[in-house]
């Protein structure tokens, strides 16, 4: 009998327990290292971990930098609404403000508040993480951590590059990481950690089924590289989006993806994407299924161009594809209302077909009481935010767009010069002579093959001279409004995050400014602060005239660029060299 | 005995710290004694896994109603395609399909089956594929670390690779040991494991220590029925072996795939006094609807809701299957049917009639 078989295990086991401390002794030292060396690891990772107590629920999270930024799921936060309790392994506990949400990724960002020297999580590179890597989760399953002592789960990395299907077009796991450490209701928005204690993921759920709401050795996180890319459009204090092609693929009995319907809006049409087309690579990645074709989508915000390979009939084309936004603005918006609203016990969970992979979520516990008053903000949550329809935590996004602003102006201050400007230089291969003039009332271009003006009054978006640059000269106005304006004076500008630009490493910081019925995306080099592009967008669903700023030097205080390429579609329109600037004062006007 | 067993009992908190420690000690003794050469496995299993990842499949039948996946693992134990798994209503369908790690789709036949130690052998038709050697398999002992690798959840699909986890092997028993609480036919020797392997869709995936040598066939979702807990195991190969050979050599084949040898005269349902339930779809399971009273067939106590499985050594999985094996019978000869009741495999002989009695009745 197995029950008779277990009691002689116990008892060969207590005789055994005589004779461990003679084995103990004959461990490897090289082994008893290795062990030590765990623990500290552990231990250092948890100091990072946050437990997060929102309301009458909770769950967990990581806090990233010094001065308290943290990670969570948006199905924890939800509840908590703009201030939460942190607890951490110090034994303290923080107040928090909620800073942004990616309700699709089901990302939370946080800032715990009161010092400027948390413990934080070094981020490793989540693609690196190999099947069978050890790992292990922190956090605050079935909220045990009441001491704030977080609960540590080991495990092995059981799968990378998963996709779990969405509820509706909430929570969608792509490119996620599958593991075997436990993963319980309240680890939900708590770190995976590598076994070097680096962290590679967010946990935010689980293949539960039948088994009742706890760990079956299947949970999943949100991998750290995904998340990084949202970094800045989550201090941007906004609800982000997540992104689509505009087109639909799927995979034919030859295992190509090829592309099933396309929206002649898009970008990806615009850019030469075609029905029938085979999806070769996306964002740099081989794509032989429809999952490695939505896990490559689900890692990106709306709005950033990634690299697309395809091909048709043996041609090959690789073009550089913006991504549309999978939600409206206002359905964003809807999403982060009324706390029950979210609650994955109600949420749609529809039952997966044959062959595809079942959904599961953890869920905070208790489940939100909507009877229950919310408790007042602590003073110092106050202090960090700002409500305003549309964004998370207004806040964040001032704080965020002037910290731009500001960087920039130490480059050169431009609020006097509001005269007319004038930059004279040569333009194209052919060194022809060209001159700009801007000011508050027109804007032209002189060659020695003919001239381009517009008048600066009513509808701008039609007036996109010269043909074929998708409108330089607006372009270049609204360089000229924002440079001596200002955000504040400008129309509408707040900070959208961060965006890869071509031709640069890493991310530059995104500042949109609306004027009239022009939207323009002005991009900033993070470590300087220098403007190094500007998208000016006439219109939804048309290309922007881009202009690329490069070859900076200083002229009388002012750090101008002496290069600006000119983009539109497809193709460069020109490149100017710019060589003599004049700017003219208001008083010279 | 008695009195051990009692100091045992009261010194229960101490033992359990003994179990984590000699858990670790025999971890660390496992490390020790490989030495440098596997030093790297106590980081990562990766190069282990990424060996064995080919050779894992995942296969697709039927089901997907009321809480019944349609889709199991498996695994391959020759070039040539054939892949060992269990046996379970998934592959109750004439198209099985089996997708190998490379996100090769293929139609399987299933080769053969024995539902008494709840296997099932497919074959696909490729040739130079990677495969676990099932002669090169090893047995473990409890302590033992183990992977498993399984498409449980169906998290994967296509090229995919199947998902691994990690444990122990808590203890080899007998499952019978537990006959009433734990309720399956096979009752052999099984590895019961410290992880969570047995989920929706993972049985028969394979189960290899940390070199990567396989060890057993997961098994299927199985729970207490006293007591709602889930039994986490793996069935060693070594207790499949003789019937594996068997289905390979061509035995426990599907009547279906056996060329036709017409006896003289053959036997009839009227003469088992068996009546099967009505035959309305196109691979309507052989359960026994009614015995008649007084046949050979309740004579060898055959009860109705009992479902044909075997003819003799030939498997059978539908009406129309039981009527061709039957066709196949020579009248005077013993018939001997393998019946699932319940979850318990039933072996009956049914005796032929004595001359004249069909004439009685």
């Amino acid at each position: 009998m197995l029950e008779g078989g277990t009691m002689k295990r116990l008892a060969c086991l207590a005789s055994l327990l005589l004779l461990s401390s003679t084995a103990w002794a004959q461990v490897d030292p090289q082994v008893l290292e290795a062990e030590g060396a765990r623990v500290a690891v552990v231990q250092r990772a948890s100091q990072a971990a946050v437990m997060i107590f929102a309301g009458q629920g909770g769950g967990s999270g990581v806090v990233i930098s010094s001065d308290g930024y943290a990670l969570s799921n948006f199905h924890v936060t939800h509840e908590a609404g703009t201030g939460m309790k942190c607890g951490m392994a110090d034994g303290k506990l923080y107040d928090a403000v909620i800073v942004g949400l990616d309700p699709t990724g089901d990302v939370a960002m946080l800032k715990l508040l009161g010092r400027d020297d948390f413990p934080f999580a070094e981020m490793a590179d989540s693609d690196k993480v190999r099947v069978g890597d050890w790992c292990f989760a922190i956090g605050n399953p079935f909220l045990l951590a009441t001491d704030f002592n977080p609960t540590v789960g080991y495990g092995i990395i059981s799968g990378v590059h998963r996709y779990q299907y969405p509820s509706g077009t909430l929570l969608e796991y792509t490119d996620c990481l599958q593991a075997d450490a436990a993963i319980n209701p309240g680890n939900s928005g708590g770190p995976m950690f590598d076994a070097r204690g680096r962290l590679i993921g967010i946990n935010g759920r689980g293949s539960f089924e039948k088994r009742g709401r706890v760990n079956v050795g299947v949970g999943y996180a949100i991998s750290i590289n995904q998340i990084k890319n949202f970094l800045g459009h989550l201090k941007s204090g906004r609800i982000v989006d997540h992104a689509t092609l505009g087109a639909r693929v799927r995979s034919d009995e030859n295992r190509r993806v090829a592309v099933d319907d396309i929206l002649e809006e898009s970008d990806a049409y615009r850019r030469g994407l075609r029905y029938g087309d085979e999806v070769v690579s996306f964002g740099g990645r081989t794509v032989s299924t429809v999952n490695a074709f939505k896990n490559v989508l689900g890692i990106y915000p709306k709005g950033w161009r990634v690299p697309l390979s395809f091909q048709r009939k043996g041609e090959s084309f690789d073009v550089l594809v913006r991504l549309r936004g999978v939600h409206r603005e206002a359905e964003l918006a809807e999403m982060v209302q009324g706390g029950p609203k979210i609650d994955p016990d109600k949420a749609p969970n529809p039952k997966p077909k044959p062959g595809e992979p079942p959904q599961g979520r953890p869920e905070p516990k208790p489940r939100h009481n909507p009877h229950a008053k919310p408790e007042p903000l602590a003073d110092i949550v106050k202090q960090h935010f700002v409500g305003k329809p549309g964004y998370v935590n207004f806040y964040f996004n001032q704080l965020n767009r002037d910290r731009v602003w500001k960087a920039l102006v130490a480059r050169g201050d431009y609020s006097a010069l509001q005269g007319a400007w004038t930059i004279n230089g040569l333009a194209g291969a052919a060194n022809e002579e060209m001159s700009f003039g801007i000011s508050d009332e027109q804007a032209s271009i002189k060659l020695p093959s003919g001239e381009a003006r517009i008048e600066l009054e009513g509808e701008l978006a039609t007036r996109l001279d010269p043909p074929g640059s998708g409108g330089l000269l607006v372009a270049l106005a609204m360089w000229r409004r924002f440079l001596v304006m200002g955000p504040e004076k400008f129309g509408d500008v707040s900070y959208w995050g961060t965006a890869p630009l071509e031709g640069r490493p890493g991310l530059t910081d995104v500042l949109l400014a609306t004027y009239r019925d022009l939207e323009c995306h002005f991009m900033f080099n993070p470590a300087d602060g220098q403007l190094v592009a500007l998208e000016m967008t006439p219109e939804e669903d048309t290309d922007p005239c881009e202009l690329y700023f490069s070859e900076f030097q200083e002229v009388e205080g002012r750090i101008l660029p002496q290069r600006i390429e000119v983009r539109n579609g497809d193709g460069v329109y020109q490149v100017f060299h710019c060589k003599q600037f004049k700017f003219d004062t208001a008083a010279e006007k | 005995m008695r009195a051990l067993r009692s100091r045992v009992l009261q010194r229960r908190q101490c033992v359990r710290n003994a179990l984590i420690l000699l858990a670790g000690c025999v971890a660390l003794a496992g490390l020790a004694a490989t030495g440098a050469k596997n030093l790297p496995a106590a980081e990562s299993f990766a190069q282990v896994i990424d060996a064995n990842q080919s050779k894992i499949v995942k296969i697709y039948g039927a089901g997907g109603v009321r809480g019944l996946e349609a889709y199991q693992s498996g695994f391959l134990i020759s070039a040539a395609g054939h892949v060992l798994t269990v046996w379970s209503y998934v592959l109750d369908t004439d198209y099985i399909a089996v997708t190998l790690s490379d996100g090769r789709k293929f139609e399987a036949k299933l080769l053969g089956a024995d539902p008494r130690l709840e296997l099932a052998v497919l074959k696909v038709e490729a040739t130079e594929l990677s495969h676990f050697e099932l002669a090169a398999s090893v047995p473990a002992d409890s302590g033992s670390r183990v992977l498993a690798f399984s498409n449980l959840f169906g998290v994967a699909a296509g090229d995919e690779p199947s998902s691994v986890q990690h444990g122990t092997i808590a203890v080899k028993t007998r499952l019978d040991a537990r006959r009433g609480t734990f309720e399956t036919p096979y009752h052999g020797l099984v590895y019961v494991l410290d992880a969570m392997t047995n989920n929706p869709g993972a049985a028969g995936g394979a189960l290899t220590n940390q070199n990567g040598e396989l060890l057993a066939m997961l098994g299927k979702e199985l729970q207490n029925a006293q007591n709602n807990i889930w039994l986490n195991y793996a069935v060693p190969i070594d207790e499949l072996r003789g019937s594996l050979d068997e289905i390979l050599a061509g035995k426990f084949r599907p009547g279906e795939n056996r060329p036709s040898i017409k006896p003289a005269e053959a036997v009839s349902f009227s003469q088992l006094g068996i009546v099967l339930v009505p035959d309305v779809l196109e691979r309507t399971p052989p359960y026994v609807d009614e015995v008649r009273a007084g046949s050979p067939g309740e004579r060898a106590g055959v009860k109705s809701d009992d479902l044909i499985v075997f003819v003799g050594e030939n498997l059978v999985h539908s009406c129309k299957g039981f009527r061709e094996e039957l066709a196949r019978v020579e009248r005077d000869t013993e018939l001997r049917l393998v019946l699932m009741r319940g979850q318990e495999l039933v072996e009956v002989v049914v005796k032929p009639m004595a001359p004249g009695e069909l004439q009685e009745k």
